[in-house]
């Protein structure tokens, strides 16, 4: 329990002296999980409304697969986008692996079924009617489209947030894809194995609470979006 | 939920446009693959930027299992490899995959355990003699299993002392030396480790050193470049200088001082220009 009250301590001492690293760790983790969550955005609304709302064959098989990518493991996703961005690899001519970019990468393999399979989920909980009635008072596809997605935009959210979630927290990914490089891809979660590993297990603790506490705050803004404007 | 979309927008292209810059410096940029023990001990955090700033280059250093590490470089994925497991080194440097081998430094491994000794080797001179004892009495021993080159000085142990290791008694962890001690501490068992992740564990695990100073326990490391035919991206300049800024007598010199203000003794000895046989290795 001690450890745990000095990892407490630890943690408020680095946030309040600023400690440089911890911060440029902290704000790496945020802008790399933010940007994988919006690429997984612009992929995963359009794909899981077209989902929903058309009627094509295997659809079940198709829905399946998105079902089953929501829970893809870290690490496998991680190997597959290290062996695809090696140097001997087909994308090798990129030279992205240990970039942030690499961490970009697999998150966003990570967070667009995610994203993809609660938006499907939240545009086939609307009533048939509702597009129905809309379709009768003349919207045009374009316009239904736009309400439709406006009406699922509460389960949406939460689809933010469970991409979110999941890749801010997630740590085989970015441990392999980014090699836990000090001032160009550690992130908080690489930082944490690695001081765990070193033995500063105050230092974990303290990373593992600013993790928390980040993960909090996003999650607090983006639920005080959702219920602000509730729809009547 | 616009305003939101616009800052998602805005944060997407400041870090696409951080990743992709460095396509113009990638030949400024050196991978090295290297050891846990290396990081953890926090001696890359002082050569590193020592070397960064002396050369220009920036590194991307891979810390990983000595296995690991080697099989990575012989890829051509990395551009230097800095470990630990002599035989193995030798071996691809035989197989032409690493050229120029060069000693850096050394420390040494300890055998630790319990305190009640159940296999009664505190004191005995040959880590090999203590190895044959805790198989012979059964006693709990956590391997690192994980390929590294501790593991590798491990395995070659058990093969001087005759022991094929397998039973309830022989732990393989498959982690890191710092989960292996803690393994080893919460269930009573005895281990191998290098000194220097010892030293930084020694408040939390209680397990005292029964077994030095055999030189069968010294723990070598090496500097090594890749071969630039092993893959297409080889940055063999970057991976020369860094080899060669580790056996320069500035670097060797912070080697000798690193740790002393920690720990009260020098963590590794620098040997750059020696031989193996001048060390007694």
């Amino acid at each position: 329990m001690e450890l745990i009250w000095d990892g407490v301590r630890r943690a408020v001492g680095l946030l309040i002296g600023l400690d440089r690293e911890v911060l440029a760790i902290t704000w790496l983790s945020l802008q790399v999980a933010a940007t994988s969550t919006g690429l997984a955005l612009i992929v995963g609304i359009p794909l899981g409304t077209l989902i929903a709302l058309a009627r094509f064959p295997a659809r079940a098989l198709v829905i399946s697969l998105v079902n089953t990518g929501m829970g893809l493991p870290p690490v496998v996703v991680g190997l597959f986008v290290s062996i695809f961005l090696w140097r001997s690899g087909p994308l090798g001519f990129l030279e992205l692996l240990y970039t942030p970019t690499a961490i970009v990468i697999a998150q966003l393999v990570i967070a667009a079924p995610i994203v993809t399979g609660l938006t499907l989920a939240a545009v086939q909980q609307i009533p048939p009617q509702f597009r129905l009635q809309m379709e009768a008072i003349g919207a045009s596809r374009a316009q239904l489209l736009w309400l439709l997605v406006r009406e699922a935009r509460l389960p949406m959210l939460a689809a933010v947030m469970a991409g979110f979630g999941g890749v801010v927290s997630e740590i085989g990914a970015s441990m392999m894809v980014g090699g836990n490089i000090r001032g160009q891809t550690r992130v908080l979660t690489t930082a944490t194995v690695m001081e765990t590993g070193k033995g500063n297990f105050d230092v974990a603790i303290a990373l593992s609470l600013i993790l928390l506490a980040v993960t909090f705050l996003v999650n607090y803004l983006l639920t005080v979006l959702q219920q602000r404007r509730r729809p009547s | 939920m616009r305003r939101t979309l616009y800052v998602l927008a805005a944060l997407v292209a400041t870090t696409l446009g951080a990743g992709s810059s460095p396509a113009t410096a990638q030949s400024k940029a050196v991978i090295l693959s290297t050891t846990t023990s290396t990081q953890d001990s926090g001696l890359l955090d002082v050569l590193v930027p020592l070397f960064e700033k002396t050369t220009g280059y920036t590194v991307k250093t891979v810390s990983v299992g000595t296995g690991q590490a080697l099989a990575l470089a012989a890829r051509g994925e990395a551009d230097v490899a800095l470990v630990h497991a002599p035989a193995l080194e030798k071996q691809y440097v035989a197989d032409g995959k690493m050229l120029n081998r060069r000693l850096v430094m050394y420390n040494d491994f300890v055998i630790i355990g319990p305190a009640e000794d159940p296999a009664k080797i505190k004191g005995q001179a040959k880590a090999a003699d203590a190895l044959r004892r805790i198989a012979e009495t059964q006693s709990r021993f956590v391997s690192r299993g994980d390929k590294s080159g501790t593991h590798a000085l491990e395995l070659a142990l058990w093969k001087q002392a005759g022991v094929e290791p397998k039973g309830s008694w022989y732990l393989e962890s498959g982690q890191g030396m710092g989960q292996t001690l803690g393994i080893a501490n919460e269930r009573a068992a005895y281990t191998l480790t290098d000194r220097a992740t010892f030293l930084a564990f020694q408040q939390r695990v209680k397990l005292p050193i029964l077994v030095e100073k055999d030189r069968a326990l010294l723990n070598v490391y090496s500097v090594m470049e890749v071969n630039p035919a092993n893959g297409p991206r080889v940055n063999s300049a970057g991976g020369k200088a860094f080899a060669d800024f580790m056996v320069s007598a500035d670097t060797q010199a912070a080697i000798k001082a690193f740790g002393v203000d920690k720990y009260g003794q020098p963590l590794f000895v620098p040997i750059a220009g020696k031989t193996e046989e001048e060390i007694g290795g």
